[in-house]
This record gives structure tokens, sequence and C-alpha cells, in this order.
């Protein structure tokens, strides 16, 4: 951004238009650009679908980088069968890629020989990479005949 | 009109009960009403006959007048609409037979039977070949207005999606054991005690009566589908913990059925609060639609006063374009 006055209201506008919440921005004044132009890291959280017209908005600033997108799907699944019997970490890092995770995890087994049952929370960055990473982990549960309990994806409107 | 009744339970009785008790009302809307015969497993009456004397010989005897088969009664008889309450068999069994026969002899069909479900195609196709309705408002639901609705209101839309709990057991088990806290095998015991889950109670909670229902459902929205097509999963391997887990990220647990880009019958989560999310026999229906968003049906999803009173509005609906 130009080092002046009014510069970074014309930035958190359209974050706040599209619903975004500001977490935090640093000024890195001690960076200046040839062109006297001071680095801004903004760091926010926004629906993942709005990000690209954000983008949009956003391009009359010079934006160099937007990595760091945190997951911001997530879906919670029931688990019952022998899962602990069958490797539970086996289980939840085969879930795990760049993009998604397994973020929480509740067990319970009553009995020590019984079949436990378990709520998994998985976190992906977007629609897509939560679909695949649950694909994943019918995949494996299949093949531990576990048995997976999927929620309801679509909500009443 | 002349109407036969073939099979002759708990629906059947309370279907004709019904239209007498309100013949003069039936009459004046649709015409005058004459019973051809009646038809169960074993025996039938035709010919010269009082429809009431009928219903008291079943209900004091077992069977009706006459030895003759349902069947021959069908190829012998005249009649304008079979009424077909029969017991459901997996493949269609006589009962699609004896809607074969109706139709092919230009005869229209009221029937709760669900069949049907395995003949659709068929069915559907020779009906509109012999210019007849094959009406069954009563196979999904029973009274929950759905087929008609899917079939002429929700015509010009674009269904996305059908979603519901298609089976009251497994609804009255989930619910109970959310309720309770209790284990599977408990709340099944106590369902057959209150006559809500049958001895072998495989066809309801291994998700088998759903996944029928669905397929009708598909059929009647032109996603041409059979049985085998249904992904499917019962309800007797989930746990009491599972509720527990759940209701603490908000959900509950029901055996959903689903229709969209395939077939699926199986236990979800669902949010409190949620439409599907409700408790006992009762079925809903979501209808997810493109143009208006979702609808959603709910009642009471079985009983022989409910099928019946289904069954008795398609058979108004055959003659009265209102
Ligand atoms: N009850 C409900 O809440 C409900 C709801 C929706 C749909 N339905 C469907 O409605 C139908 C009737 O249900 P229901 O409760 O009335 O059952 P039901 O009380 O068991 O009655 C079945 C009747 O069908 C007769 N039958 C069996 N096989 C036959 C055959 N091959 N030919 C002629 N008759 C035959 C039986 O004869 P006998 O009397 O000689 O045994 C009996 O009269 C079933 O298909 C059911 O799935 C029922």
């Amino acid at each position: 951004m130009e080092d002046k006055p009014g510069q970074l209201i014309r930035v958190l506008e359209p974050i706040s238009k599209l619903g975004g919440n500001i977490i935090g921005i640093i000024h890195q004044r001690g960076k200046k650009t040839p062109l006297n132009r001071v680095p801004v890291e903004i760091t926010l959280s926004i629906d993942s679908k709005k990000v690209q017209e954000l983008m949009e908005k956003l391009n009359q600033f010079l934006v160099r980088s937007f990595d760091e997108i945190r997951l911001l799907e997530s879906a919670n699944l029931i688990l019952i069968g022998h899962i602990i019997h069958t490797d539970l970490s086996d289980t939840v890092t085969k879930i795990d890629s760049s993009d998604a995770e397994c973020v929480e995890l509740i067990v319970s087994m009553p009995k020590l020989s019984g079949k436990s049952t378990a709520m998994l929370t998985i976190a992906a960055k977007n629609d897509d990479a939560l679909e695949k990473a649950i694909d994943r982990l019918k995949d494996i549960c299949r093949t531990k005949n576990i048995e997976v309990i999927e929620p309801i994806y679509e909500e009443f409107v | 009109m002349k109407i036969a009744i073939v099979g002759f339970g708990n629906v059947g009785q309370s279907f004709l009960d019904m239209l007498l008790s309100k013949k003069e009302f039936l009459e004046k809307r649709i015409g005058k009403i004459e019973i051809s015969f009646i038809a169960d497993s074993k025996s039938s009456v035709s010919g010269d006959f009082d429809p009431l004397e009928a219903l008291r010989m079943k209900r004091t005897k077992g069977r009706l007048r006459d030895d003759k088969k349902a069947k021959n009664c069908l190829k012998e008889l005249e009649f304008d609409v079979l009424v077909e309450c029969s017991t459901t068999k997996i493949n269609g069994g006589e009962a699609v037979e004896h809607m074969l026969i109706a139709i092919e002899k230009g005869a229209n069909v009221v029937t709760s039977n669900k069949g049907i479900a395995f003949y659709f195609d068929e069915l559907m196709k020779l009906a509109e070949r012999k210019n007849v309705k094959l009406m069954y408002e009563a196979t999904v639901g029973a009274a929950i207005p759905i087929i008609r609705v899917l079939r002429t209101y929700f015509s010009t839309f674009t269904i996305k999606k059908i979603a519901g709990i298609l089976n009251g057991t497994c609804n009255y088990i989930l619910s109970r054991m959310e309720e309770e806290g209790l284990s599977y095998e408990q709340v099944l015991a106590e369902a057959k005690e209150l006559g809500i889950a049958e001895t072998d109670p495989s066809y309801d909670v291994d998700g088998i009566d759903a996944a029928i229902k669905l397929v009708i459902l598909a059929n009647t929205i032109g996603i041409r589908s059979k049985f085998e097509d249904v992904k499917r999963k019962g309800i007797s391997w989930i746990t009491p913990e599972a509720f527990k887990i759940a209701a603490e990220k908000g959900y509950t647990i029901r055996l959903i059925a689903e229709a969209s880009k395939e077939l699926i019958v199986e236990p979800r989560l669902v949010k409190f609060g949620h439409p599907l999310a409700l408790k006992g026999t009762i079925n809903t229906i979501l209808v997810y639609t493109e143009e208006a968003g979702t609808f959603s049906f709910a009642g009471r999803g079985a009983g022989k006063y409910e099928t019946a009173a289904a069954m008795i509005s398609d058979l108004v609906a055959i003659y009265d374009d209102r």
C-alpha cells in the first residue's frame, strides 16, 4: 500500500462487505519497497466461496500471496466398529492431506473387547477437499469393517 | 362404477368400511358405486352379495363365502377399478399379476401394494397404452400427500433431490434410542411388544421397506431405477453411545432414504430441529426444488385407516378432475 492516509480502509471495506472477519493487521514499515510502498499483512477469516471474489476486488493492490488459507469447511461423522483395534492412528492419518485433516476425535469404548463409537470432525479448505477426505475415510473404513454415519449435507431452507 | 377388491386384511377391510360409510358423499362425486367382488388369499365373494355381510364374515370366520381364487375373479368378472391391497412381496409377487390382468382388461388400479416398485416401468407403460390410471398414493407414507403432488403439482419443477424418513418402525426405534439411551436390542423388544415391529423385523430394520418406497418415489420423479440400485444399510448396528456423542455436537441419527444422483438408504446424522429429526412412527418427505427451495411433507406413515383414506382419495381422483 502507498504510505498515506485512507489506504487501509480501501482494503478493509471489501473484506467486511463480503462478510469477512479481520483477525490481524501488520504494517511492515521496515520493508518499504523502492516505490515507497508498505507491505501489509492481513489475516482474516472469510467463507471459502468468497475468496475468489475478494481477490478480484483487491486487484488494485498488488496482492503478493494469499496462501495460508486455513481449513474452513468441516463435517462431523460417526464411526462404529473395532476402531481402536484396527489402528486408529492409521485411519486418521489416511484422511489427512495437504488440504484436509481430522481436527477432533471423541471415542467411546464401553467394553474393552466390544465395538467402539467415535465422532470424528474433518476440516478442509473447501467443499471439494472435504468431500474427497470423506471418501477416503469411507474407503478405509470399508476395509476395516467400520460403519460410517454421514451427516445430511444440505440444510433445510 | 364397479370396484374389485383384492386383499382383504387390515387395509382392504378399512377401505370397504370407509367406502360404505362415505357412500352417499362419494356417489355424488363419482357416480354410482358397486362392489364387483372381494378376494383374499384363498376365498372370494362375487355375484349377489351384501358387502357388509362380507365384512362380517371375514371378521368372524376369517374367510369369504366362495372358493373362487382372486386371479379367476379378475379374469372372469367385470369391473372398472381394481383396489389391490394384498400382501407386499419382494419382487412383486401375485399382486403385480393381479394389476397386469386388470390393466390389460382396461380397468384402472388403485393400490397400496409396494410390489409395484419391482415392475414400475412395465406397469406404467401398460397403463398408458391401455389408457387407464394406476394410482399408488398409499404405497409411500400412507395418507401423506406425496405421490400425486409429485406427479401433478411438482411436474413443472426441477427436483434436485428427495430425502425422507420412509419407515416408521425404524424411526420409532431410533428416536427411542435417542431418548432413553437404550440399546437397539432393548428398543426392538419394546417395539415388538407394542406391535410397531414385526416378529421378523428385518424387512423394516434392514432398510428394505424404505428402499422399496424410495424406488417408487424415484420412479415417480422420472429417475428410472430398481430395488437393486439402492445402496442400503440398516440400523441394527447403531450403538447407544453413537446417540450420546452425536448429541454433544447437536445431532441425532435417523434412517434417511435419499434419491438424487444415487439412491441411498442409510443412517445419517441429522441436526436437532431439522425436519428429518422428528420422533416416533412419523414419516417425512423433503422435496428439494431448484425453483422454490425445500418442501416438507410429514404425517403418520402407516395405519390401516390412513392407508385406506389415501386409496379412497386416489379412487375419487381418477373420476373427478377437480
Ligand atoms: N397396514 C398399513 O399400514 C399399510 C400401509 C401402506 C401400505 N400397506 C400395504 O397394503 C397391503 C395390505 O396391508 P394390510 O396391512 O392390509 O395386510 P394384511 O392385513 O396382512 O392383509 C393382506 C391381505 O392380502 C391377502 N392376500 C395375500 N396374498 C394374496 C394373494 N396372492 N391373492 C389375494 N389376496 C392375497 C390376505 O389374504 P388372507 O386374508 O386370506 O390372509 C389378506 O387379506 C400390503 O401390501 C401393505 O404393504 C399397508
